[in-house]
C-alpha cells in the first residue's frame, strides 16, 4: 500500500480478488478498473476497490491481510498502526515470560559476534539459561571486529536535524526500497538507545575536547550522526558485547562454548528444540536441548571464497535452518566494496578493505591506451610517467557530477567494466588506480598561500600537502604500504571491488523469527534491514539493535508458550536423526582416500561466483552458474580429500562442512539473480538498465522479498514473495549524472 | 623464493611435539606468511599428509587470532604487525625459519600450532566487565563528559587484541600487559571506577590461578605487542593492585 | 620483591658513602670513626642489621622462589626463542646468584672476623683497625678482580633492579625514559663507587 495506506498496488488487487496481476493490467488498460500513477506505478485507491466488490471500505483491509497471507504463508507480525507507534504499542502488548519461569527456560545462541553476544547478554541478564556457541577460540574473535568506521545513531547530538525518522529514512532509500518499513524504523528508534548502553558498559568513543562524544559524517548522508572509535569501531563495540556476555558467563547464566560448530538444528513436532554440535577440539558429536534456538551467525560473503569476511565466516549455520524449513530471503543481495587492496596472486587467500573516505581526496583513473596498460602489467612502464593527457578518469567522464564520489555499487560496476575491458593495472590486471598526486598539489599550494610561503615551489608544495594527506588518512595509507609494499604518497594505491557484506540473509518476521517456530536469526545473519544495500556505519547498528533490544523482548512472545514444556530431552528420536545425519555426512566426506583439497573447491566457486554473480550479472550467466555450480557439488562429493580423522582437531574438515553449504547456497543465490529481472541495489542485471548504464528498479514487479524455500535434495526451492509496503515513504529511483 | 622451514608438530596436547622439517617452493615475495602456510598445506593434502594447524581468522590484524612464534619472535620479526599482516618479501631466499607455537603453561597446545588461550577468556571473565544491566534503562551517554585525555588512553589500553604475544614473548610467560590494559581502560573510565577494586584483585587472582608467571619488567611484552600496548598498564595496574589491597 | 630490592638499594648507597670515606686522605680517620661507630652502637648492631640480614635473605629466597615459579609458567620450551628485552632483564637470577655468592665471600671477609672478634674472640674495641683491615684485604689481586667482577655484576641487577621495582609498586615518573635515566645513573655510580674503592686500596698499598 501507498503513503496513508490509501492506495493499493496491482499485487496487493490481485491477491484481494484472487486473480493474476496480469488480469488486472488488463482491466486498467480496457478502462473498467482506474488506477492512478504514482511515481509511475499503478495505484488503485480504496473507494476503487470498495465500490468494485460492493464492500465498505473496511473489509477491504482484512481482505487486503487475506491477500497477502494467500499469496505469502506467513505472517510478517508487523503491527498495525502508525509507524512511530508500531514499536512501542508491539513491546506493550506481546507476551511476556515471568522472572519465575525464565529461569527454567533454555536458548541456544550460535554465533557471538555483536548480535550473539549482546543478545546471549541481555536473555541472561533477563533470567533465561543460554547456551552460547562460537567456532573461534574465543567470543572476541568474531568478524565485527573488523568493522572500522564507526555506528550510526540518531542522537542528534550536534543539532543538524537528525531524527529517528530521518534515519529511518536514510536506510529505507539507501537499501533501494527493498526493506520492511517497520523493521527498519524500529531500527532507528532504539539506534540512540545502543549508544548509551556502551558507553555505559565502558566502550571507549572517541570525544571532542569538551568531554562529549564526537561523530563524523558518513556516505550517503546529509546528518553526523556516526559515533567512532578511531578506525577500530567494531572492535571495541564488539568488546563492549564480549564484557557484557563474560558478566553472565561469570554469574553462571552463560555456558560458553567456544571451538564448536553448529552442525544442524533440531526440529521437533514442528518447533526448534535444539542443535547438533562439534567439538572441533575433540571432534566429538554433541547434541544441546533448548527451547529456543537463535541463529547470530554473520553473513555469506564467504560463498565468494574471496572478500573482506574472516576466513572462518560461513553460512553453515544459517543454511542448516534454511534445510529444515527456514526462508532465506534476497540471497543475491550483496554489497561490493569498491576501495579494497586487490588480488596480488592466486595465492591470495582474502582481502582488505580501506575506508570509503579515500575517495573524497582520491581520484580513480586507468591509462587510455591499452598498450599503456599492457606495459603497466609487464612492469616497463611506471604509473607515475604516464601523462595527463593519456589518463582515463573514468568515474568523472561518466558521472560528471558525482564524479569519484558516486555511490559505491556504481564505483565498484564502472571499475569492473575498465578492468573487463582489459585497462586494469597491477600485474593480475585486475585493478585501478587511486591517485592522490592532484589533492596533495592541492592541499600543498592552500597550505603554502595560507601561510605564506612559495607556492611555486613544487617540492615544497608537495611536501606540504603531503603532511595534510597524512594527518587524514595517515593509518590507511601506512597499512597499504604495508600489504602492497609501495608507498601511496609517491605512486597511485591500486584498488580493485570487493565483497564486503550481505543483506540477504534468513528471513525472520517482526519478532525475528524465521519460518520454524522457536527459530529465530538476529545481525547479518537475517535479512531485515538493509534491503538490496547496506549504508555505511549500519551494520554495527542492526546487530546491537537486533542483540540487546529486540530481539531479547521479542523471543518473549514465542517463549511465553513455553514455561509448561520443561526441560528438552535430548534422547528422543529426532536428535538422533540430526545426528546420525551429522556423522553420515562426516563419512562420507572422510571417506575419500585422495582427490582434491577443499580449498580446491571454495576456489572453484569464488571464481563461478564472482565471474557469473558478481558486479553485473546477466541470465545466460546466472543459467550456467547454476549447471557449474551443481556440477561442482557433485565432483566435490566425489572427490573431495580430508586428510587426518574426525575424532580431534581437523581444520580441513570444518573447512570442508563450511564449503560444502557454500556449494548449496551459491545455486540458490544465482537462481534469486535470475529470478530478480530488475537491478536494484547490490544486485545489477545487465538486461535492466538505463540506456546510460543505470540500475533500473521494477518497482511494479519486484516490491518484495524472495523468500526462498528449501523442498528437499535436488529439488527446486519454492519462491514465496513476502510484498513490501511503502506507506511512509515515496519510490523514487537514483541517479547521479 | 624457496624456504627452508622448521615446524612445530605436535599430534594433541597430550602427546610430545618435535621440529619437523619442510622445504617449500614457488613462493611469491607479495605473499602473507599465512599464505605461505597456504602453500606448504596443500602440498601436504597434496601428498596425503595432514596440514600443519594454525589459528587465523580475520587476516587483517585486529582479529587476535593468529599467533606463531617465527624465528623466536611472536608474530615475526616486523614490530607492531601480527603474523597475517608479516609478509615474504621481509625473508629471503633460501631462509630457514623456525615456527612454533605460542608457549605457555596456560597456553596448552591444541595441535601444532593452535593453543588454546581460553584462559584469556576465564580472566575477563573474572571481572573484565562493567556491571550494567543490558536493558538500555541507563543515563544518556553525554550525561557524564569524560576527558579526552582520559578517553584518549582508555582506547589506548582498550586497542588490545588479546593475542597473547605478551605471553608469549615475555621469559616467564606473564600475562600481566594483558591484564593491565584491561585494568587501566576500566580504571580511566568513570563508569569502571565504581568496581575497580573488586575487579583488578579478581582478575590478578584469576591470572595467577591460571598458571601465567610473575612480571619481572623486561619489556618484551611491549616490544613485541603486535598493538604497541604499553607498559605504562602493568605500572597502573600495579598501583591499582595495591591500592585494591590497602583498602581491604 | 620489589620493596627488599628497594630497602637494599638504600642500604647500598649508606654502604657506599662509608666506604668512600676511606679515600679521604686523613690515613683512614673519618673512616674508622664510622665504621667503629656502625659496630658497636647497639641499635645499628641489633635492630639495622638483622632487619637488614632478613632483607637480604628474604630478596634472594623470594628471587629463587619466583624463579621457579615463572620457570613453572612454561613448562614446554621454545626451541627458538629470540625476544626484544635486554640481557639483563632477563638474566637477574643469574646476576642475583653472582651477587649471592660475592655475598658470601664478603662475609668470610669482613663480617665473619668481625663476629669473631667482637663476640666469640671478645677482643677490647679498637678504634683505628678498620681501615688497616680494609687495606689488607685488597692486597690480594685475585679477589679485587673477583670484586669488580661482581661490582659490574651488581650494576648490571641495579640497573634493570631500579627500573623494575618502581614499576612493580606502581610508583611513575613523568615517562619510562626518566625512570631508565635513573636507574642508570643509580646504578651506574653504585658500581664505579665499589670499584674505585678496591681498585684505590690496591693500588695505593
Amino acid at each position: 500500500m501507498d503513503k496513508d495506506g490509501q492506495m493499493l498496488s496491482i499485487k496487493e488487487l490481485a491477491d484481494v480478488l484472487n486473480v493474476s496481476q496480469k488480469t488486472i493490467r488488463r482491466h486498467i488498460n480496457s478502462g473498467k478498473i482506474k488506477s492512478v500513477k504514482v511515481g509511475g506505478v499503478h495505484r488503485i485507491s480504496r473507494e476503487q476497490v470498495s465500490s468494485l466488490l460492493e464492500v465498505e471500505e473496511i473489509i477491504v483491509d482484512d481482505l487486503i491481510n487475506i491477500g497477502l497471507e494467500r499469496g505469502f504463508p506467513y505472517d510478517s507480525k508487523v503491527p498495525s498502526g502508525d509507524l512511530k507507534n508500531k514499536w512501542s504499542k508491539h513491546k506493550g502488548t506481546i507476551n511476556l515470560v515471568s522472572p519465575a519461569n525464565k529461569r527454567n527456560i533454555d536458548i541456544i545462541v550460535v554465533g557471538t559476534g555483536l548480535a550473539g553476544a549482546s543478545a546471549s547478554a541481555t536473555l541472561a541478564e533477563l533470567g533465561y539459561n543460554v547456551k552460547a556457541f562460537c567456532f573461534q577460540d574465543s567470543p572476541r574473535r568474531a568478524h565485527s571486529i573488523a568493522a572500522q568506521g564507526g555506528i550510526n545513531a540518531s542522537k542528534n547530538y550536534q543539532g543538524d536535524g537528525d531524527s529517528d525518522y530521518r534515519l529511518f529514512y536514510d536506510t529505507i532509500k539507501g537499501g533501494d526500497y527493498r526493506s520492511r518499513e517497520a523493521n527498519v524504523y524500529r531500527l532507528a528508534e532504539v539506534s540512540a538507545n545502543i549508544i548509551d548502553q556502551c558507553v555505559a558498559q565502558g566502550v571507549p568513543f572517541a570525544r571532542d575536547y569538551g568531554g562529549l562524544l564526537d561523530n563524523r559524517s558518513f556516505g550517503g548522508v546529509l546528518v553526523s550522526r556516526t559515533f567512532y572509535a578511531k578506525g577500530q569501531t567494531g572492535q571495541q563495540l564488539l568488546l563492549g558485547a564480549y564484557s557484557a556476555l563474560n558478566r553472565q558467563v561469570n554469574r553462571g547464566k552463560v555456558e560458553m562454548f567456544s571451538r564448536h560448530e553448529m552442525m544442524d538444528v533440531v526440529v521437533v513436532d514442528g518447533k526448534a528444540r535444539g542443535i547438533i554440535s562439534r567439538n572441533l577440539v575433540n571432534g566429538k558429536i554433541e547434541r544441546h536441548g533448548a527451547h529456543a534456538v537463535v541463529i547470530a551467525s554473520g553473513g555469506y560473503g564467504n560463498v565468494f571464497y574471496l572478500s573482506t569476511n574472516a576466513m572462518g565466516s560461513n553460512v553453515t549455520a544459517s543454511w542448516k535452518i534454511h534445510k529444515k524449513g527456514a526462508f532465506f530471503a534476497n540471497p543475491c543481495f550483496t554489497q561490493i566494496h569498491p576501495t579494497c587492496i586487490p588480488v596480488s596472486g592466486d595465492h591470495q587467500s582474502k582481502l582488505t578493505l580501506m575506508s570509503e573516505s579515500l575517495r573524497n581526496d582520491g581520484r580513480i583513473w586507468v591509462p587510455k591506451n591499452i598498450e599503456d596498460a599492457k606495459k603497466i602489467r609487464n612492469k616497463e612502464l611506471k604509473p607515475t610517467e604516464i601523462p595527463e593527457n593519456d589518463r582515463d578518469y573514468y568515474l568523472e567522464r561518466r558521472y560528471p557530477a558525482f564524479g569519484n564520489l558516486v555511490p559505491r555499487d556504481v564505483a565498484s560496476r564502472a571499475a569492473k567494466e575498465r578492468c573487463d575491458a582489459g585497462y586494469g593495472v597491477n600485474k593480475t590486471g585486475q585493478a585501478v588506480y587511486l591517485d592522490f598526486a592532484a589533492a596533495i598539489i592541492r592541499y600543498g599550494k592552500e597550505k603554502a598561500i595560507s601561510t605564506g610561503q612559495d607556492k611555486d615551489n613544487i617540492d615544497l608544495v608537495k611536501s606540504l600537502g603531503k603532511e595534510i594527506i597524512k594527518a587524514k588518512y595517515g593509518n590507511l595509507f601506512q597499512m597499504y604500504e604495508k600489504i602492497v609494499d609501495e608507498n601511496p604518497y609517491e605512486t597511485p594505491m591500486q584498488i580493485f571491488p570487493a565483497v564486503h557484506y550481505t543483506m540477504g540473509g534468513v528471513w525472520v518476521d517482526y519478532n525475528l523469527m524465521t519460518t520454524i517456530p522457536g527459530c529465530f536469526a538476529i545481525g547479518e545473519a537475517n535479512f531485515s534491514d538493509h534491503g538490496a544495500n547496506r549504508l555505511g556505519a549500519s551494520a554495527l547498528m542492526q546487530g546491537l539493535a537486533d542483540g540487546y533490544f529486540v530481539l531479547p523482548y521479542t523471543i518473549g512472545d514465542y517463549l511465553a508458550d513455553e514455561i509448561k514444556t520443561g526441560p528438552i530431552k535430548t534422547d528422543t528420536k529426532e536428535f538422533d536423526e540430526a545426528e546420525s545425519g551429522v556423522n553420515k555426512f562426516i563419512e562420507k566426506i572422510m571417506s575419500n582416500k585422495s582427490g582434491k583439497s577443499v580449498d580446491y573447491y571454495h576456489r572453484k566457486l569464488g571464481k563461478i561466483m564472482w565471474d557469473k554473480c558478481g558486479m553485473s550479472r546477466n541470465a545466460e550467466d546466472l543459467r550456467s552458474a547454476i549447471t557449474e555450480i551443481k556440477a561442482l557439488r557433485e565432483e566435490f562429493y566425489s572427490n573431495v580429500f580430508v586428510p587426518g580423522g574426525a575424532d580431534g582437531y581437523n581444520e580441513e574438515l570444518a573447512k570442508a562442512g563450511r564449503v560444502a553449504d557454500f556449494l548449496e547456497l551459491g545455486e540458490l543465490f544465482a537462481l534469486d539473480a535470475l529470478e530478480r529481472n530488475e537491478s536494484c541495489g547490490g544486485h545489477f542485471r545487465e538486461e535492466y538498465q538505463t540506456e546510460e548504464g543505470e540500475a533500473l528498479r521494477n518497482d511494479e514487479e519486484f516490491t518484495f522479498v524472495s523468500c526462498w524455500e528449501h523442498m528437499g535434495k535436488d529439488k527446486k526451492p519454492k519462491l514465496n514473495k513476502e510484498e513490501l509496503n511503502f506507506k511512509s515513504v515515496e519510490l523514487k529511483s537514483r541517479s547521479y549524472k | 623464493m624457496e624456504l627452508k622451514l622448521k615446524i612445530w608438530r605436535q599430534k594433541n596436547s597430550g602427546e610430545k611435539g618435535a621440529i619437523i622439517d619442510y622445504n617449500v617452493k614457488k613462493i611469491d615475495p607479495d605473499m602473507s606468511f599465512l599464505e605461505m602456510l597456504d602453500v606448504l598445506n596443500q602440498d601436504l593434502i597434496k601428498s596425503g599428509e595432514e596440514p600443519v594447524a594454525f589459528d587465523h581468522d580475520c587476516r587483517e590484524g585486529i582479529c587476535g587470532m593468529c599467533s606463531l612464534v617465527i624465528n623466536g619472535s611472536p608474530h615475526g620479526p616486523d614490530k607492531g604487525t601480527t603474523t597475517c599482516q608479516l609478509h615474504m618479501r621481509r625473508f629471503k631466499s633460501g631462509d630457514t625459519i623456525y615456527i612454533e607455537p605460542f608457549r605457555g603453561t596456560a597456553f596448552p597446545v591444541i595441535k601444532d600450532l593452535v593453543v588454546d588461550r581460553s584462559a584469556f577468556d576465564r580472566i575477563q571473565q573474572s571481572g573484565g566487565y562493567v556491571s550494567v544491566n543490558t536493558s538500555g534503562n541507563t543515563v544518556d551517554a553525554n550525561a557524564t563528559p569524560i576527558p579526552k585525555p582520559d578517553a584518549d588512553e582508555a582506547f589506548k589500553a582498550a586497542a588490545c587484541i588479546g593475542c597473547g604475544a605478551c605471553v608469549a614473548s615475555c621469559k616467564n610467560s606473564s600475562a600481566m600487559l594483558f591484564v593491565g590494559a584491561k585494568v587501566s581502560q576500566y580504571s580511566r573510565l568513570p563508569q569502571g571506577k565504581v568496581e575497580a577494586r573488586e575487579r583488578v584483585l579478581n582478575m590478578v587472582k584469576q591470572m595467577d590461578k591460571e598458571g601465567f608467571g610473575n612480571c619481572t619488567n623486561t619489556g618484551a611484552c611491549e616490544a613485541h605487542c603486535p598493538k604497541g600496548i604499553s607498559l605504562d598498564n602493568i605500572l597502573n595496574l600495579n598501583r591499582e593492585y595495591i591500592k585494591a589491597k590497602i583498602r581491604k | 620483591m620489589a620493596l627488599s630490592g628497594i630497602f637494599l638499594m638504600v642500604f647500598l648507597v649508606q654502604h657506599l658513602a662509608i666506604n668512600l670515606t676511606s679515600l679521604i686522605p686523613d690515613n683512614g680517620y673519618t673512616f674508622n670513626k664510622i665504621s667503629h661507630f656502625m659496630g658497636y652502637n647497639p641499635v645499628v648492631q641489633f635492630i639495622l642489621q638483622p632487619i637488614l640480614m632478613l632483607g637480604v635473605c628474604f630478596h634472594f629466597t623470594m628471587g629463587i622462589f619466583l624463579e621457579y615459579q615463572n620457570r613453572r609458567a612454561r613448562k614446554s620450551k621454545y626451541v627458538f626463542h629470540k625476544t626484544r628485552s635486554s640481557w639483563i632483564s632477563k638474566n637477574m637470577i643469574l646476576s642475583g646468584l653472582v651477587v649471592l655468592a660475592f655475598l658470601a665471600l664478603h662475609f668470610y671477609d669482613f663480617w665473619v672476623p668481625e663476629m669473631d672478634y667482637k663476640y666469640v674472640s671478645k677482643l677490647i674495641p679498637a678504634e683505628d683497625r678498620y681501615y688497616h683491615e680494609l687495606q689488607e684485604k685488597f692486597h690480594n689481586s685475585t679477589r679485587t678482580v673477583i670484586y669488580c667482577i661482581s661490582f659490574v655484576l651488581l650494576g648490571l641487577h641495579l640497573n634493570h633492579g631500579l627500573a623494575s621495582s618502581f614499576q612493580s609498586v606502581g610508583v611513575t615518573t613523568s615517562s619510562q625514559k626518566k625512570l631508565k635515566l635513573i636507574a642508570n645513573i643509580y646504578s651506574i655510580s653504585i658500581a664505579i663507587g665499589f670499584t674505585v674503592v678496591a681498585v684505590f686500596h690496591y693500588f695505593s698499598h
